[in-house]
């Protein structure tokens, strides 16, 4: 019945979302790409963090993978359809995911929080250090054009729009269902108690490391979109800076709730588009006016942490309090913040 | 959004209707030349008042040191062009966006002018690895990409991208010009080469190599532009006792080189290619990098002696009607900027600009713009003539070798030109520079 569920929700809102596409500008059509393909990495890392009580502030590094892959795979197979392009890249991220994983199995806490860190950090000189393979810091060209049937007028925008929204609607139903599932439930358990969990028969070690995999996976599926997207997998787009902005993304949104992923991506993507067109219509020097998105972006992180600790999915939730559907969520929720208290310290690193 | 721009549409196609009448009517004598026509929205960013175009800039970051002032140095060119009638009376609006010179950031400012602000032309891009991420986007949109401020060659493939052209000196020829110089004049030295690993640094090192003898080349060490952290480059250049460091960077890598060197108390001839030179920038960013250091060093005195060469005339050189024109433009529109080569590169650009524009015809379409470049434009700010065809995107061919003595460059030599094959020689080019118009306009 869930999966009924979830599939016709995912249905209903493609249809929207497609005929939304056909009428909104190139400009509108090429960032709704653009949060699609957030959307599906915000989504991974909040199901790690919020539902397997992992912490990443690695995932901009495994959208790296997944972009570069995507280049590399368009330069060597341009023949294959996209959508092997996607499955493929998908899956080496989630082979890079599952070596980090493995090893992050072993840590909690900051010291995970630092592994990952880590990758954030390092990875974008990788690319640097295989210039040859990897273009350095120009990057590699993701030529991804309009699949031909559509037609050579088929504008290229509306095109990596709706690649994104099906990408992330297929993405979402799968969380969504994993998250309900007998996975999810065991993820739960070792978030909220991990000695309960393993005295409860549960392999701790290999749902975490199962958790990590699938948040990579996201990443790298994000990663490829937004390589797409851009047209371009180049290491500037993938630093630590990207990763805390969708770790911001997933908390602002509401950990563990894939409506908030939404409402994160959408924040991360339209918050700094709209701010610097005010600021520089302002008449605000380009220094100062280039500021202003991060800025803004930070006081809005402080002020939806103050207002809504649950985030904006978490605020919605209480709003609509009574009406909302008494699910599986708000008990784990209450779980949340009853016992883990390290768990909360996590989200604040 | 659709509805109100095909209102828009309708009513300024309204208007030219009427206007084109009463033209008929009031002009029914007269033979009705071209100039008369009304004024249309013929493009896209071309309104009956205004063309806007667009334009991805290092405003912050690592390469926007000096690089920041030639988008507004560009802007007060075409306010100058504003305020004495515009381009048949229609004002350039310019519209840049700071990229940092991080290529994705390039591709997501440059949607935003194509998609959201219809720019007519992406003029002046300035970065190599930056603007690489957008050509092949603004070739399958059709929309001129006009005077990229990097010299790769790569602008030059008009049969791949038909709407991109170059305009700066290109790297190889910059480096076989530069090389050819070295050759003759530190003959029997050991020469270390420093470059930007990117296509930047890796075509200047390609006219280096065509020009000087292997055996010469002691050492060369690539940077990449994200990492400041370039001492062992420097170290390894000291230990290969290279004498001659020729340098292939941006503004504060040619800083941190000359740093770097001085603090391992190694102190070669440098020669350094136009896009990393300009005395006024390095000067400050030289003051302003040993400051962070804890040192005080004089930024201008350091900067005395490099050899460089320039596609432009010298800004010392005040009797230049060039320079005399810019300077007037500077004072009067940007005198708070520095007035440096890159200020002279913002407006000589701007120059290019207008005069395709004029070509391009009263009411042009996208197509009007390449198609008047590639009929070729008569030689102006540049000291050599552009070599703009149908089968050239190049720009300037030649430039000459000077000396920074007392924060401008001294001409070490006459201007020459070159091809950018290897076997094309270094040859002098002795037809003196047009004067700038008095007006400071291209006549249409």
């Amino acid at each position: 019945m869930t999966l009924l569920r979830h599939v016709l929700t995912a249905l209903v809102a493609g249809v929207v979302l497609f005929l939304l596409a056909t009428r909104l500008s190139a400009y509108r059509d090429y960032q709704m790409a653009e949060i699609a393909a957030y959307v599906v990495a915000v989504a991974g890392l909040t199901v790690l963090i919020g539902i397997s009580g992992q912490i990443s502030i690695g995932q901009g590094a495994f959208m790296a993978v997944g972009a570069y892959a995507t280049a590399l795979i368009l330069q060597h197979q341009a023949a294959w359809p996209i959508w092997l392009v996607l499955i493929v890249a998908t899956l080496a991220t989630a082979l890079a995911g599952a070596i980090v994983g493995i090893a992050a199995a072993r840590l909690r806490g900051p010291y995970l929080a630092g592994v990952t860190l880590m990758l954030a950090v390092a990875l974008p000189s990788v690319a640097e250090a295989y210039q040859s393979v990897l273009g350095g810091d120009q990057g590699l060209p993701v030529a991804a054009t309009v699949p031909g049937f559509l037609g050579v007028s088929f504008p290229l925008t509306r095109w990596q729009a709706w690649l994104g929204i099906a990408a992330a609607l297929v993405v979402l139903v799968l969380l969504a269902n994993l998250m309900r599932s007998g996975i999810g439930r065991n993820w739960r358990a070792i978030r909220d108690d991990e000695v309960a969990a393993s005295l409860a028969g549960l392999n701790v070690a290999r749902l975490k490391v199962l958790a990590f995999i699938v948040s990579a996976a996201c990443a790298g599926l994000g990663g490829a979109l937004f390589g797409v997207v851009t047209t371009i997998a180049s290491p500037g787009a993938f630093t630590l800076t990207l990763s805390i902005g969708l770790l911001t993304a997933a908390v602002i949104g509401g950990l563990g709730s894939l409506a908030g992923a939404i409402w994160g991506s959408l924040l991360l993507v339209l918050v700094p588009s709209y701010l610097s067109n005010v600021a520089s219509s302002h008449g605000l020097s380009s220094a100062a006016s280039s500021s202003v998105p991060i800025a803004a972006y930070g006081l809005v992180l402080i002020a939806v942490m103050l207002a809504f600790p649950g985030g904006i999915q978490g605020a919605l939730r209480r709003l609509l309090g009574p009406t909302a559907p008494a699910a599986t969520t708000p008990l784990s929720a209450l779980r949340r913040h009853a016992s883990a208290s390290d768990h909360k310290e996590e989200s604040k690193t | 959004m659709n509805g109100t721009h095909r209102k828009g549409l309708a009513s300024v196609a309204g208007i030219a209707v009427l206007a084109m009448l009463a033209a008929a009517c009031g002009s029914s004598g007269s033979s009705s030349s071209s100039s008369s026509k009304a004024l249309t929205a013929s493009a896209p960013g071309i309104t009956s008042t205004q063309i806007t175009i667009g334009s991805h800039q290092p405003l912050t970051g690592v390469a926007a040191p000096g690089y920041d002032e030639i988008a507004p140095a560009s802007n007060a060119y075409f306010q100058y062009v504003n305020a004495h009638g515009g381009i048949y009376g229609r004002k350039i609006v310019y519209k840049y966006l700071n990229d940092q010179y991080d290529p994705t950031l390039t591709t997501s400012v440059v949607h935003q002018l194509v998609l959201q602000d219809n720019v007519y032309a992406i003029f002046d891009g300035l970065g190599t690895p930056t603007h690489l991420a957008v050509a092949p986007f603004l070739n399958s949109e059709k929309v001129p990409d006009v005077f990229v401020a990097s010299g790769c060659e790569c602008w030059n493939s008009p049969s791949t991208w038909p709407y991109t052209f170059g305009w700066q000196l290109d790297y190889v020829r910059e480096g076989k010009i530069l090389g050819n110089y070295v050759k003759t004049h530190f003959a029997g030295k050991k020469i270390g080469v420093f470059y930007q690993n990117d296509e930047f640094g890796q075509d200047g090192v390609k006219g280096l190599d065509y020009e000087l003898p292997a055996k010469d080349i002691v050492a060369k060490e690539p940077y990449a532009a994200t990492n400041i952290a370039i001492g062992p480059q420097v170290a390894a250049l000291k230990a290969a006792g290279a004498q001659v460091v020729i340098s292939f960077s941006v503004p504060a890598f040619t800083a941190l080189l000359e740093l770097n060197g001085l603090a391992l108390k190694y102190t070669p001839q440098l020669v350094v290619s136009s896009v990393g030179s300009d005395p006024t920038t390095l000067a400050g960013l030289l003051e302003a990098f040993a400051k962070k250091g804890g040192a005080t060093v004089n930024g201008s005195s350091l900067t005395q002696g490099i050899i460089t060469d320039s596609y432009f005339p010298s800004l010392g050189d005040t009797s230049n009607s060039w320079i005399q024109l810019f300077t007037k433009i500077h004072q009067q529109y940007v005198p708070k900027l520095p007035l440096d080569f890159n200020v002279l590169y913002g407006m000589g650009v701007a120059y290019t600009f207008v005069q395709a524009m004029f070509k391009a015809g009263r009411n042009p379409t996208r197509q009007d713009l390449v198609n008047a470049i590639n009929g070729g434009l008569p030689q102006a700010v540049g000291l050599t003539p552009y070599a703009y065809s149908a089968t050239n995107h190049n720009g300037f061919t030649g430039g000459f070798v000077g000396v920074i003595k007392n924060g401008v460059e001294v001409a070490l030599g006459p201007v020459q030109t070159t091809g950018t094959s290897a076997t094309s020689p270094v040859t002098t080019y002795s037809t003196p520079q047009p004067a700038a118009p008095s007006s400071g306009i291209p006549s249409p």
